[in-house]
C-alpha cells in the first residue's frame, strides 16, 4: 500500500536532521541528488551521483555557465531531502525461511539467487556500481542490474554470508532494495515476448528471400525467362511460403478460428481468409506450373502484421511491468512477538505471508497493519481511507478491532491476529474484484467491429464477381476472385491500429499515464459516466494545513514542537512550517514537552507553548477569544480541524488542517464536463465532508452519494446506462471492486495496491490532470484510427474494383500492398504528433 | 545458368543458419534487455567511475 509507504518516509525525514542526504551526506553538485557513499571521491569540492552528472557539470563548468546552478537554487528546485537508509531491522526478515520459500531459488551448484528492486536506480553509474558489488561484499558472486526494470539479481555462496548482509550493503550504497514482486508475471511477459520477437524474425527472413526470388520472377516477365529456372523460383517462393504461413502466420489463423467459435468479429478473420486463399491458390498455381503467385505479397503481409504486434505488445507490458513493480515498494515484513518457555519477550521480523492466526504483533507509528486483528495494548489513532475511504483518523483501544491495510497514525500498539490472507477485510475485498473482473462486458473493438462488415461485404463482392466473370470464363473468374480476395486483406489496418495504439501507449507513459491495455482508448473516446472517489482522488489524502491566521513569525517554533508528536495533523504542520530555520539557541531552549492525541505542550523562551484542539485548550482553562471562535468555525465549514497555538496563556494563532482538493481539480473537472461527462462523487465519507469537498470542486449536491461501502460502489460501477462507457477513478482497497467492474478502472497516484492490480490505466502523478490527458489522448487515438480505416478501406475499394474488373497482376499488388501499408503507417506515427497538447507537463532540469 | 541449381539452396542453407543463431539467441535470453547493455559497455575495466 503505497500510501502509506511515502507516509512512513515522511516520518523518517522529519525525524532525521534537515540535509542528511541518502548515503553520503553529500549532495550531486549537478542534479543536487544525494551521492551514493561508493562514489564519494575524498577531499574534492565537488561530488557527482553519476558519470552522467560530472560530465555535464564539467561541460557546464568549462564553459563558465556555473550561473545555472545558482539560478536553479533560486528557484527553489534542489530541495532534496531524502532520508538516510537505515535498514538493519527491516532487511533482517531476508533471512527468514519464508522470505527464501518466497523470494530465492537455489542453483544446481548449490549457489542462492535472488531478484532485488533497487529505489534509487537513475543512469549508468548505478549499473557500475551495483555490479560492483562482489567486490564490495564477499560471497557475493554475481550482481546483474537492469536498468529499465531497476532489478538487480544477486547470486551469492549462502556459506559465506547472508541475504540480509547483501542488502544491507546495498542500503549503505543508497540503493534500498525490496524483494521484487510479480516474479511469475514478469517471466510469463519474457516468454510471450521471446515468442514474439521469433515470429518477427523467422517471418522477416522468409519475406527478404522471397522478395529476392519475387524480383527475379518479375524481372523475368519483362526480360524473359527459361522456363526451368522459373519453375524453380517459384517452387522456392512456395516452400517458403507455405513455411511462413504456417508457422510465423499461424497465429492469424488460430485468432480466426477462436473469432469465427466464439462469434465475435476480429481482424484476424479478414486476414486469415486472405492468407488462405492467397496460399492454396498458389500452391495449386505453382503445381499446375501457371499463373499467379502470391507467395511474396503473403510473407510480407505477415511480416509487417506481426512487426505491429510486437510493437504494441512491448508497449503495452512496459506499462503492465510498471504497475506490477510498484508492488515491490510495499512493505512485506512485520514484527511478531514471541514468548520463549521462561517467559521473556523477543520481538522478530517476519515477512507478512508468515503471519498466522493467534500471532502478536507489534506495530509502530506510520506502519501499515499487516493483518485483521484486535488491539491488546495500547492506544493510538488508526487511518482506514484506504479502506473505507473515511478520510478522518480513528481512535482505537485495547479490545478495539482494526483492518489489515490500514495505517497506524501515531503511537506503538500490539494486536492479537485475528484474520489473515482470504479471510481478513481486504481478502473478502479482493474476492469482490475478482468478481467484478468477472463481470467486466466484453467490448469488441473500433477496428474489430468494422472487421466483421469487412469480411461479410468482401466475401458478397467476391461471390457476385465471380458470378459475373463465371459466365465468359470460368479459369478467369477464380483468377480474378482470388486476386480480389488477397488484395482487399485489410494490411494497412492490421498494421497502423496496433502501431497507432503503440504510440499513443508510448506517449502517455512519458507523462506518466500508465495504460495497461489499448483497449481503453476506444472505451475513453466516447462520453459516459465518470465515477470519482474522493479521499486521495479529489483530494490529496493527507492533512496539510490550509490556513494560518495570527503571528507567522511563531511558526518554525511551532513545527519544532509539533515534531515530537506523529498525529497526522502534528505532521501536516512540520511538514509545512519545517523547512524554516528555527535559531539554535532557541530550539535548545524547548523543554518538557508534552503530547498527547489531542495537543502538545512545550516550555519555551517565549514562555509556555500549547498547539492543540479546542477541548485541549480548556483542559488547561485557556478560553478562545471571540475572532479566533469564528475563525475556528469557518475552518470547520471548509471540513478542516483548527489547530490552536497558545503563548504564555493567550491565543496567537490558528492554523485549520485538512484534507485539500487537488489544485487542479476544479479545472480538470469542469473539462470532463465540458467534454459532455457526467460526474459523479463516491465516498465512504460522512456526508458532511463529502458534501464540503463536493462544493469546493464545484460539484452539485445531487451528484454525491456518501457513505457507500464498497460493495455498492461495485454495483453502482455495474450499472450501465443507455450510452456512453462507465469510468471509476479511484486510490483505495474500497474502489479496487468497482474499478475492475467498470469499463475503464484508473488508479491515482499513491493508491493501494488492489486498486492497482484492478484498475486498466494507473495515474502516476497526483491531481486530476492526467485524467483529462488520457481522455484527450483516447479522443486524439481515435481520431487517428478512424482516419486511418478510411485511408485503408479507400484502398482496399480501390483495390477490389481493380480485382472485380480484372486489371490486378501480383506486381500491381505488390506495388499496392507496401504503399497502402507506408500512407497509414505515416498518418499513424505522425498524425498523432498534430493534435494538441493538454497541460504539456514541465518537464524537471536535464540530469 | 545451371549454378542456380548449387547457389540458390546455398543461400537458403546460409539463410536457415542466421535464423537460427537468431532463434538460439532470443531463447537464450540476449534480447530480454535491452537498456543495460548499451550503458554496461562503457565501463572500462578499470575503475573508470571514480570510488
Amino acid at each position: 500500500m503505497l500510501r502509506g509507504q511515502a507516509v512512513s518516509e515522511q516520518t523518517t525525514i522529519t525525524e532525521t536532521p534537515i540535509g542528511g542526504a541518502r548515503g553520503s551526506g553529500h549532495g550531486c553538485d549537478h542534479c543536487s541528488l544525494p551521492v551514493p557513499l561508493g562514489l564519494v571521491v575524498e577531499g574534492r569540492r565537488e561530488q557527482f551521483c553519476c558519470h552522467g552528472c560530472e560530465s555535464a557539470y564539467r561541460v557546464i563548468h568549462g564553459c563558465g555557465l556555473d550561473a545555472y546552478y545558482r539560478l536553479r537554487e533560486q528557484a527553489g528546485d534542489a530541495s532534496n531531502k531524502p532520508a538516510t537508509i537505515d535498514d538493519a531491522d527491516r532487511v533482517s526478515a531476508f533471512d527468514t525461511d519464508k522470505f527464501h520459500e518466497l523470494y530465492v531459488r537455489r542453483r544446481d551448484d548449490g549457489l542462492l539467487t535472488c531478484d532485488l528492486m533497487l529505489e534509487g536506480v537513475h543512469c549508468a553509474a548505478c549499473v557500475w556500481l551495483v555490479e560492483k558489488l562482489p567486490r564490495v561484499v564477499p560471497g557475493v558472486i554475481e550482481a546483474r542490474l537492469s536498468l529499465r526494470e531497476a532489478i538487480v539479481r544477486v547470486t551469492w555462496d549462502p556459506q559465506q554470508v547472508a541475504l540480509s548482509k547483501i542488502a544491507r550493503s546495498l542500503g549503505t550504497l543508497g540503493y534500498r532494495p525490496h524483494p521484487a514482486r510479480g516474479g511469475t508475471k514478469r517471466t510469463m511477459h519474457l516468454a510471450e515476448q521471446r515468442t514474439l520477437l521469433i515470429r518477427v524474425g523467422v517471418a522477416g527472413a522468409i519475406a527478404g528471400n522471397t522478395m529476392l526470388l519475387a524480383l527475379a520472377l518479375y524481372a523475368g516477365m519483362f526480360g524473359g525467362i527459361e522456363r526451368e529456372f522459373e519453375n524453380l523460383f517459384r517452387w522456392i517462393s512456395a516452400g517458403l511460403g507455405v513455411v511462413a504461413l504456417a508457422w510465423p502466420g499461424r497465429v492469424f489463423f488460430r485468432g480466426a478460428w477462436a473469432a469465427i467459435r466464439t462469434r465475435s468479429p476480429h481482424l484476424d478473420l479478414p486476414i486469415a481468409l486472405a492468407l488462405a486463399v492467397g496460399g492454396v491458390a498458389g500452391l495449386v498455381n505453382v503445381v499446375l506450373g501457371r499463373g499467379e503467385i502470391y507467395f511474396d505479397s503473403l510473407t510480407v503481409l505477415v511480416f509487417l502484421l506481426l512487426v505491429g504486434r510486437f510493437i504494441q505488445y512491448r508497449q503495452q507490458r512496459r506499462a503492465d511491468d510498471a504497475v506490477e513493480l510498484l508492488f515491490s515498494l510495499t512493505p512485506t515484513s512485520c514484527r511478531r512477538v514471541r514468548r520463549d518457555d521462561r517467559g521473556s519477550e523477543a520481538i522478530e521480523q517476519v515477512p507478512a505471508e508468515a503471519v498466522a492466526v493467534g500471532d502478536v504483533l507489534e506495530v509502530r507509528a506510520g506502519e501499515l497493519i499487516p493483518a485483521d486483528g484486535d488491539i491488546v495494548s495500547g492506544r493510538a489513532s488508526v487511518i482506514a481511507s484506504l479502506i473505507t475511504g473515511e478520510s478522518r483518523p480513528v481512535a482505537v483501544d485495547v479490545g478495539d478491532a482494526v483492518c489489515a491495510g490500514s495505517q497506524l497514525a501515531d503511537a506503538t500498539v500490539r494486536l492479537r491476529v485475528s484474520a489473515v490472507g482470504e479471510d481478513s477485510r481486504v481478502g473478502k475485498l479482493m474476492a469482490l474484484v475478482q468478481r467484478g473482473v468477472a463481470d467486466k462486458p466484453a467490448i469488441v473493438a473500433l477496428t474489430d467491429r468494422v472487421a466483421g462488415w469487412f469480411v461479410v461485404v468482401v466475401s458478397s463482392i467476391a461471390l457476385a464477381v465471380f458470378a459475373a466473370w463465371s459466365v465468359f470464363d470460368l479459369g478467369a473468374a477464380v483468377d480474378h476472385t482470388v486476386a480480389l480476395l488477397i488484395v482487399a486483406c485489410p494490411c494497412a489496418l492490421g498494421l497502423a491500429t496496433p502501431l497507432s495504439l503503440a504510440v499513443a501507449i508510448g506517449r502517455s507513459a512519458k507523462r506518466d499515464i500508465l495504460i495497461k491495455s489499448g483497449a481503453v482508448f476506444d472505451r475513453l473516446a466516447k462520453p459516459g459516466r465518470l465515477l470519482l472517489d474522493k479521499t486521495g482522488t479529489l483530494t490529496r489524502g493527507a492533512m496539510r494545513v490550509e490556513q494560518w491566521h495570527g503571528d507567522p513569525s511563531i511558526k518554525p517554533l511551532v513545527a519544532e514542537v509539533e515534531r515530537h508528536a506523529t498525529h497526522p495533523i502534528a505532521r501536516a504542520i512540520v511538514s509545512a512550517f519545517g523547512g524554516e530555520e528555527l535559531p539554535a539557541d532557541e530550539r535548545q531552549a524547548i523543554r518538557e514537552v508534552r503530547v498527547n492525541g489531542r495537543g502538545v505542550t512545550a516550555q519555551t523562551r517565549r514562555g509556555e507553548l500549547l498547539v492543540g484542539s479546542r477541548q485541549y485548550l480548556a483542559q488547561f482553562g485557556v478560553a478562545v477569544p471571540k475572532a479566533y471562535q469564528s475563525l475556528a468555525e469557518q475552518a470547520a465549514a471548509r471540513a478542516c480541524t483548527p489547530v490552536f497555538v497558545v503563548e504564555a496563556g493567550r491565543v496567537v494563532a490558528l492554523a485549520s488542517v485538512g484534507d485539500a482538493v487537488h489544485a487542479d481539480a476544479v479545472a480538470s473537472l469542469r473539462q470532463l464536463e465540458q467534454w459532455g461527462w457526467s460526474v459523479t462523487m463516491l465516498t465512504g465519507d460522512e456526508r458532511l465532508v463529502a458534501e464540503q469537498v463536493a462544493g469546493a470542486v464545484g460539484l452539485k449536491p445531487g451528484a454525491v452519494s456518501a457513505g457507500v461501502t464498497p460493495e455498492q460502489k461495485l454495483t453502482a460501477a455495474q450499472q450501465r446506462g443507455e450510452a456512453g462507457p462507465v469510468v471509476m477513478v479511484g486510490d483505495g482497497v474500497n474502489d479496487a471492486a468497482a474499478l475492475a467492474a467498470a469499463d475503464v478502472g484508473v488508479a491515482v497516484s499513491g493508491g493501494a495496491e488492489p486498486s492497482l492490480a484492478a484498475a486498466d490505466v494507473y495515474l502516476a502523478r497526483p491531481g486530476l490532470s492526467g485524467l483529462v490527458e488520457l481522455i484527450a489522448s483516447a479522443r486524439r487515438t481515435r481520431r487517428v484510427i478512424r482516419r486511418n480505416l478510411a485511408v485503408s478501406l479507400a484502398y482496399n475499394a480501390l483495390a477490389i474494383g481493380l480485382a472485380a474488373a480484372g486489371l490486378i497482376n501480383p506486381l500491381v499488388a505488390a506495388v499496392l500492398m507496401p504503399l497502402s501499408s507506408a500512407l497509414v503507417l505515416a498518418l499513424a506515427v505522425g498524425g498523432q504528433g498534430l493534435g494538441r497538447p493538454v497541460n504539456q507537463p514541465t518537464q524537471g532540469p536535464a540530469a | 545458368m545451371s549454378v542456380l541449381y548449387i547457389v540458390l539452396p546455398l543461400a537458403l542453407i546460409l539463410a536457415a543458419i542466421g535464423v537460427g543463431a537468431f532463434l538460439w539467441a532470443v531463447r537464450k535470453g540476449q534480447y530480454d534487455d535491452l537498456d543495460t547493455p548499451p550503458v554496461r559497455m562503457v565501463f572500462d575495466d578499470d575503475d573508470e567511475v571514480p570510488r
